[in-house]
């Protein structure tokens, strides 16, 4: 039953599927570090998809619409700034605020512009990296991506690196934990705080942007499903390294990616229950995993200076 | 950013002319807070090689005015100088560029990080980070200090003694040339306590003024160059160097006592904390203490443990075979550094925590209960309390009103609940009539219990624990932070309710406390029992043995 084609495809899917994840993920985790917990990151996710979307659609450019879909993000994520990071609000309430904002948002943008029609937007370019992509199976699977994708892993493994070994890194996982430590050695909590919480919005609103340019290569309002919350757990589950965040969100990926491919073959199971699948391996992560979840001291907790 | 060493600049001071310009001066600082004059005109010089002490009781304004010195707050009035020239300390990062380093009484560094990286927390020049340089800052100021550090444990991992040594570094690191030690010794063993005056010589050989905050004032006399007194916010009086060496200590001691408590001091004469200083250095034999022993001998037991053990934990030694007896009207001092299985033991005798084996009997005269499978409540009606010595956490619920946490252990029970329905009328005048038998400083009965300050906090809670009918209490750490005052009311409490035949376990850090009120003395190391010691004449030196192992348990 798995031919070579059907693993071919269940790999490419399970990549393409995990991606938004990824982004959103990894922008979760830097932020959840610096003890700014960011539940609006469904809502950057919606943003960054619409706006990435838009963008596409006016220019026919992806990499226009990923640079449309981070900024989305990133200016959406400036609200969390002045509100939770300098002002001291509480974050869950600004960030489910945030979610529901945007939602309901993009939803109207998209009636009041496109009324009732979801116009799609042409195939993105790939990278077809030579001799690799030649390979059999995996060939095709891994490397025939939208080069977005390997940047992003580029910077999976960029951020490990700069989590542990620079000054901003440090003071990212030192202001989640204590940040009367951070002010006390001279460096600004507010700051710190600001860059982590700026890169989870450029998470999230690349990946919403990826999930509307090459996964679905249309908008759809309220698209983004529940993935900007996925991607908070997995940050969650990831206890702080980045690499576990890609591992988490191509595991999910697969699960996608496996429940299409059952339907292509036509496996004789009702379709609600192969959708469901990915939310049940979900569960199942949690089930499994949720104790190890680590959460930083400090997190979602606002610093005020001389308050103990 | 370089400094001079004040040391050399040789400029006289423009205010108070004398033969070395002070490292920092404060003048007529003051700072309100609202209801609150934290500090009120106050002026200090402090000299390269010099340790100025700064003494006063909880809320004299010290931490305050370190706090305006760190760049943490800023004044309302008053002027600082800095190496002779007047400056303003915005932040903290300006406090340690100007060379003033702090050690803050309450940790900061983060635990989940290696000391290597604690220290590079904001010390770092260069975007990426550079490990090995920094572990050659770390082994010169480590010397300097003469202290051994490993770079690459979790800071959270380390004894207190070590995050200390940590801290101090920390502070040092950018070079500086004033370093604040704000009650320094509040988390340390004996043994931890001299390691820091050894310290702090060195800091002094090398230079560096050292201010030194503490409520205690043998350690003032015994650290101190030059003593400052702060009381209500002001500063009350100063001992020179020539002061310190010129009058004896009893001499010392009354000074320095009429200017920390003024009118009050002639109350308060005693106090162990007061008291010690001259047994430390005059070497008196300690039989002074403990005026307030009976003999236990005809009276019948309270309390019995029987083989209590506790499996360790990574955190924890557990507690091994623990076998205690407790008499009626008797003070059972535990004496140990902390984390040697107080707490555990404590709990389990709460009910809180489940021992693996052993039992726990509780005696009223002819009868016998065995209270080892019950629950916290059952055994808080038998009359078995326990005071925690964990104020803030399990002790209280910050944002409820007093009332509520006098009740916390008795929800639901008659008077104050009927039928389900609270009865607020009875709880308000129930906590109206404990406000003031406890002498609870509070605006009111309804006041959240997180407003008050931690001595009226534990006075709450020791009225919770002492209310209706207690027969066994297990005091932890009962005046642990607290002011003299309150100290001093607590152990009065204590005492009242062991004459009134209320059997009482003291799990104590403070020998010094130990002393002064227990019958017999337990100590407990790594989870164990090690010995029982009467209370008397070379009780002190017998209990010192038992916690360094040098007797055979």
């Amino acid at each position: 039953m798995l031919s070579e084609q059907l693993l071919t495809a269940l790999i490419f899917g399970g990549l393409a599927a995990g991606m938004p994840l990824v982004l959103a993920g990894l922008g979760e985790l830097v932020s959840q570090r610096a003890g700014v917990l960011n539940i609006g990151v469904e809502g950057m996710m919606i943003m960054g998809a619409y706006g990435g979307f838009v963008a596409t659609l006016a220019t026919g450019s992806a990499g226009m619409g990923f640079l449309a879909g981070g900024l989305m993000g990133a200016a959406v994520s400036l609200i969390m700034v002045v509100l939770c990071v300098r002002m001291g609000l509480d974050q869950i309430v600004v960030g489910i605020a945030i979610t529901l904002g945007a939602e309901g948002l993009t939803s109207l943008l998209h009636a009041v512009q496109f009324s009732d029609t979801y116009p799609r937007i042409g195939r993105t370019i790939v990278l077809s990296i030579p001799w690799l992509s030649d390979l059999p199976v995996v060939g095709r699977a891994l490397f025939g991506h939208h080069p977005i994708v390997y940047l992003t892993l580029l910077a999976a493994i960029f951020g490990t690196w700069a989590l542990q070994r620079t000054r901003t890194g440090l003071a990212i996982r030192a202001v989640g934990e204590r940040p009367e430590a951070v002010d006390a050695a001279g460096v600004s909590v507010v700051s710190t705080r600001t860059l982590a919480a700026m890169t989870a919005g450029v998470g999230g609103g690349l990946g919403g942007a990826f999930l509307a340019i090459v996964n679905a290569g249309n908008f759809i309002p309220f698209m983004t499903g529940g993935r900007g919350f996925i991607a908070i757990v997995l940050a969650m589950l990831a206890r702080g390294r980045p690499l576990w965040v890609v591992v988490g969100a191509f595991l999910y990926g697969l699960s996608v990616s496996l429940a299409t491919a059952l339907q292509l073959v036509g496996v004789p199971i009702r379709t609600e229950v192969v959708f469901s699948i990915p939310f049940a391996l979900v569960l199942i992560m949690l089930v499994l995993f949720g104790r190890n979840a680590y959460l930083p001291s400090a997190l979602a907790l606002p610093y005020h200076r001389g308050e103990r | 950013m370089t400094y001079q060493n004040p040391a050399q600049t040789g400029t006289e001071g423009q205010f108070e002319p004398s033969e070395r310009t002070p490292v920092v001066e404060l003048q007529g600082i003051t700072k309100r807070f609202p209801g609150v004059l934290a500090n009120d005109d106050i002026h200090l010089a402090v000299e390269p090689g010099e340790v100025l002490c700064l003494l006063g009781e909880n809320g004299a304004g010290k931490s305050t005015l370190m706090s305006i010195l760190s760049g943490m707050q800023s004044p309302d009035e008053g002027a600082i100088y800095v190496n002779g020239e007047q400056t303003v300390i915005a932040d903290p990062r300006q406090a340690l560029d100007l060379g003033i380093g702090m050690v803050y009484q309450h940790s900061t560094l983060v635990p989940t990080l290696s000391v290597i990286e604690n220290l590079m927390l904001g010390a770092s020049e260069k975007l990426i980070l550079d490990a090995s340089e920094a572990r050659e800052r770390l082994e010169q100021l480590a010397g300097m200090l003469g202290a051994e550090v490993d770079p690459h444990a979790r800071a959270g991992d380390l004894a207190l003694g070590q995050q200390q040594v940590v801290e101090i570094i920390k502070a040092l690191w950018k070079g500086t040339t004033v370093l604040i030690l704000d009650e320094p010794t509040s988390m340390l063993t004996p043994r931890g306590i001299d390691e820091l005056a050894k310290m702090i010589d060195s800091l002094k050989e090398h230079g560096l003024a050292v201010i030194f905050i503490t409520h205690k004032l043998h350690e003032a006399l015994r650290m101190g160059d030059g003593v400052c007194v702060l009381r209500q916010g002001r500063v009350a009086g100063r001992l020179s160097a020539d002061d310190l060496r010129s009058l004896d200590n009893d001499q010392l001691q009354e000074r320095i006592v009429s200017l920390m408590f003024g009118d009050e001091s002639g109350e308060l004469a005693g106090v162990a904390e007061l008291s010690a200083e001259v047994r430390h250095e005059s070497g008196h034999d300690p039989s002074a203490a403990g005026s307030g022993r009976r003999q236990h001998a005809e009276t019948a037991t309270a309390l019995r443990i029987r083989g209590v053990s506790l499996a360790p934990v990574a955190s924890s030694h557990g507690l091994h075979d623990i076998d205690l007896e407790l008499y009626q009207g008797e003070i059972l001092g535990v004496a140990g550094v902390d984390g040697n299985g107080q707490r555990e033991l404590a709990e389990v005798i709460a009910g809180q925590r489940d021992a693996d084996t052993g039992a726990i009997v509780l005696h009223d005269g002819a009868t016998e209960r065995e209270v080892t499978g019950l629950g916290i409540s059952s055994r808080q009606r038998l009359g078995l309390r326990y005071l925690t010595d964990e104020r803030h956490g399990e002790g209280t619920v910050r944002t409820m009103p007093i009332g509520l946490n006098l009740l916390l252990k008795r929800i639901g029970q008659e008077p104050f609940w009927k039928r389900g329905a609270v009865q607020n009328a009875a709880i308000r005048s129930y906590t109206e009539s404990v406000i003031e038998a406890f002498d609870v400083r509070a605006p009111g009965p309804d006041t959240p219990i997180g407003k008050l300050s931690g001595g009226n906090m534990q006075k709450v809670l020791l009225a919770r624990e002492l209310a209706f009918e207690p027969r066994v209490v297990v005091y932890n750490k009962p005046t642990y932070g607290l002011d003299v005052r309150t100290t001093q009311a607590v152990r009065l409490r204590i005492r009242e309710q062991a004459e009134r035949g209320v059997a009482a376990l003291v799990m104590s850090t403070s020998l010094d406390e130990l002393l002064e009120i227990s019958d017999r003395i337990a100590v407990m190391s790594r989870g164990r029992v090690v010995g029982v010691v009467e209370n008397g004449p070379g009780a002190e030196e017998r209990i010192g043995e038992y916690m360094v192992g040098e007797v055979a348990a």
